[in-house]
């Protein structure tokens, strides 16, 4: 059977839920091979194995850390030489999508981003358009190498064997020049992550500045916080919570937009969501059209009520 | 200093989008015009040159003959000259065949640094950079967030999820950054009657050294297999919020999903 090679990421030894998704999808295609960077890759490989991965091949170089990028791609590169690929695997997002390109161009293979689904032939869909058109794409030379948006599908366990090998791999000059110089962590915010969150609460510039409404709704439905660029620029919130085109992709169980007006920037990044909420005072505002359930009224009023109304509720 | 800077002509997003039949973008069908995320690019390069003497912002595009708006658009907020890839051949290039032709007009161009757009609004691969960069084998600083460059370096601002990046690369190099940059002038009169001017080339794929069958439709490593619009959403229910009744609504909505 070919093999699938999954980047695989992981937090404190557990693999994150789209690297879960990603080996759901790459046993369609033949048989998972989990690759995972850093000193403590190791530690995934029992939640790899849980999620059907044969073998983990776990790379440490401290250059995949000092540099931007090209370590990465030059390291599954290296690790793709030995087998038998059908197809990469990478879960959709600024870097995976730059690995990919580079890896792409490496194995000569073909390239498709922001996947929403893989069939067993390899046919994958995509939503383009800011999510008005559908496309179904076929690889035609090569590996396939895929990026797949998270939340594509549900993940599913099936026990392998897992056996974690350590990989050595050289890292050459030509990618060793983009230089991370210094790196600031950015304060955890406590809440899931936007992009594997099941429910987003998106604030825009309806919340006039005061953000503490939407968290708080947010935080009795255990969902993660989202923001339209108007309230970003407007300096009301980090620009990282950003939903859109030039932010986020989210695509949740639930996407509730308080205050925001539905700009086709912003639609790029929600409207794969499969079910939609809007507050919204006017009426008018474009948003509704792809709402579930539109309340016309002030966010200041409707939020709170329903914070309230679901913690009375709650046994 | 010599800056190229990558501009795409794309199909306007506020107008209908749609595909031709053989699965590419149609880019008749709607009214294009120069990306707005190239615009941040053309800013920070333009910023460059006013900063210093002898500076050169050359803006250079892959496209149909329409395309040339885009490098027009570029010439009056202040670019010095426009390069048009123009080649009946590249219609149809997937991310590979697309930087391997803007790898090659680079290459040709000579530069000492290129800065690109975040993504193409279109499309939205994200990826070209990187990929072009890959073809140089030239180091690449991408997504930054801020752009500063010295005779020998660029560094960039970079946010991910968790952390924010400083990354430093020697030139010659290749850059993209966000519209979190700075906000991109508006032509001026004076840049607009400049711009009749100025000098753009037009390059073919002969003049690039590249053969019609190793890019284009027919040498995409990916095939559109279907496009489909999506169907117009079935009407959700509106409530106004008299007396809470949108509170209510919503507060149900919530339970009876099982999303509490
Ligand atoms: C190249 C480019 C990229 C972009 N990328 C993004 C992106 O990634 N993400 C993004 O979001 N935008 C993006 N934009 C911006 C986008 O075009 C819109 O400007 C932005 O989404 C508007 O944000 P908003 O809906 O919060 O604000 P507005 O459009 O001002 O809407 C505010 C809404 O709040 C409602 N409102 C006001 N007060 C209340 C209240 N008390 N209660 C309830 N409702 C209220 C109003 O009726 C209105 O509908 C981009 C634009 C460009 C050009
Ligand atoms: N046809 C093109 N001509 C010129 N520049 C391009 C072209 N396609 C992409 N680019 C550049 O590459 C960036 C990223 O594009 P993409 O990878 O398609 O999202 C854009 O912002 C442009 O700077």
């Amino acid at each position: 059977m070919p093999q699938v090679l999954v980047l695989a990421e992981q937090v404190a030894g557990r693999p994150t839920a789209p690297t879960c998704e990603l080996l759901t999808f790459a046993r369609r295609l033949g048989e998972p091979v989990a690759v995972v960077f850093g000193p403590d890759g190791e530690s995934a490989g029992p939640g790899l194995a849980a999620y059907g991965a044969t073998r983990v091949l776990w790379v440490e170089d401290p250059a995949l850390e000092e540099f931007l990028v090209a370590p990465k791609a030059e390291a599954l590169a290296q690790v793709a030489a030995s087998l038998d690929l059908a197809a990469v695997l990478l879960t959709s997002g600024a870097e995976n999508k730059e690995i990919a390109g580079r890896l792409a161009i490496k194995l000569g293979a073909g390239l498709v981003t922001d996947a929403v689904d893989i069939a067993g032939d390899g046919t994958t869909r995509q939503s383009v358009f800011a999510g008005n058109y559908t496309v179904e794409c076929s690889v035609t030379h090569g590996p396939a190498v895929i990026t797949v948006k998270p939340n594509a599908l549900t993940a599913e366990p099936s026990e392998a064997a897992g056996t974690v090998e350590h990989v050595a791999v050289t890292i050459s000059d030509a990618a060793r020049t983009a230089r991370i110089v210094s790196r600031e962590p950015k304060q955890a915010s406590g809440r899931p992550g936007l992009t594997e969150a099941t429910i987003v609460v998106s604030g825009g510039r309806g919340t006039g500045g005061n953000f503490s409404e939407v968290e708080q709704l947010a935080d009795t439905l255990g969902a993660a916080v989202g923001a339209s660029r108007a309230a970003v620029d407007s300096g009301w919130y980090p620009h990282s919570y950003q939903v859109g085109q030039t932010g986020l992709t989210v695509s949740p169980q639930l996407y509730i937009a308080a205050g925001i007006s539905g700009a086709i920037q912003h639609r790029a990044g929600m409207q794969t969501s499969k079910a939609i909420v809007v507050v919204n005072k006017d009426a008018e505002a474009p948003i509704f059209a792809l709402a579930d359930l539109g309340v016309v009224g002030d966010l200041h009023t409707v939020l709170p009520a329903v914070t309230e109304a679901l913690r009375q509720h709650a046994p | 200093m010599k800056i190229v800077v990558l501009v795409k002509y794309v199909p306007d997003a506020t107008g209908e989008r749609t595909f031709a039949a053989d699965g590419t973008v149609d880019r008749e069908a709607a009214d294009g015009l120069l990306s707005e995320l190239d615009e941040y690019a053309l800013e920070q390069a333009l910023l460059v040159a006013d900063a210093g003497d002898g500076v050169e912002v050359v803006a250079l595009t892959m496209g149909p003959e329409d395309a040339t708006a885009a490098l027009k658009r570029s010439l009056q907020m202040g670019a010095t000259a426009g390069i048009h890839v123009l080649d009946d051949a590249v219609h149809g290039s997937d991310a590979l065949g697309t930087s391997t032709v803007l790898a090659a007009a680079i290459a040709r161009a000579a530069p000492d640094l290129v800065v690109c757009g975040m993504a193409s609004t279109d499309g939205s691969m994200g990826v070209l950079p990187a990929m072009v960069a890959e073809r140089l084998g030239w180091p690449a600083a991408t997504f930054g967030a801020s752009l500063e460059v010295t005779a020998t370096t660029a560094t960039i601002r970079r946010d991910t999820d968790s952390a924010t990046l400083t990354v430093e690369v020697p030139l010659p190099a290749v850059v993209s950054v966000t519209d979190q940059s700075g906000e991109a002038r508006y032509p001026s009169m004076k840049g607009i009657l400049a711009a009749k001017k100025k000098p753009v080339t037009v390059w073919s794929l002969a003049d690039l050294g590249l053969a019609a069958a190793d890019v284009g439709l027919a040498a995409a490593w990916t095939k559109v297999l279907t496009t489909t619009p999506r169907p117009p959403k079935a009407a959700g229910r509106v409530v106004a919020d008299a007396d809470g009744a949108g509170a209510t609504a919503l507060a149900e909505f919530l339970t009876a999903g099982h999303y509490v």
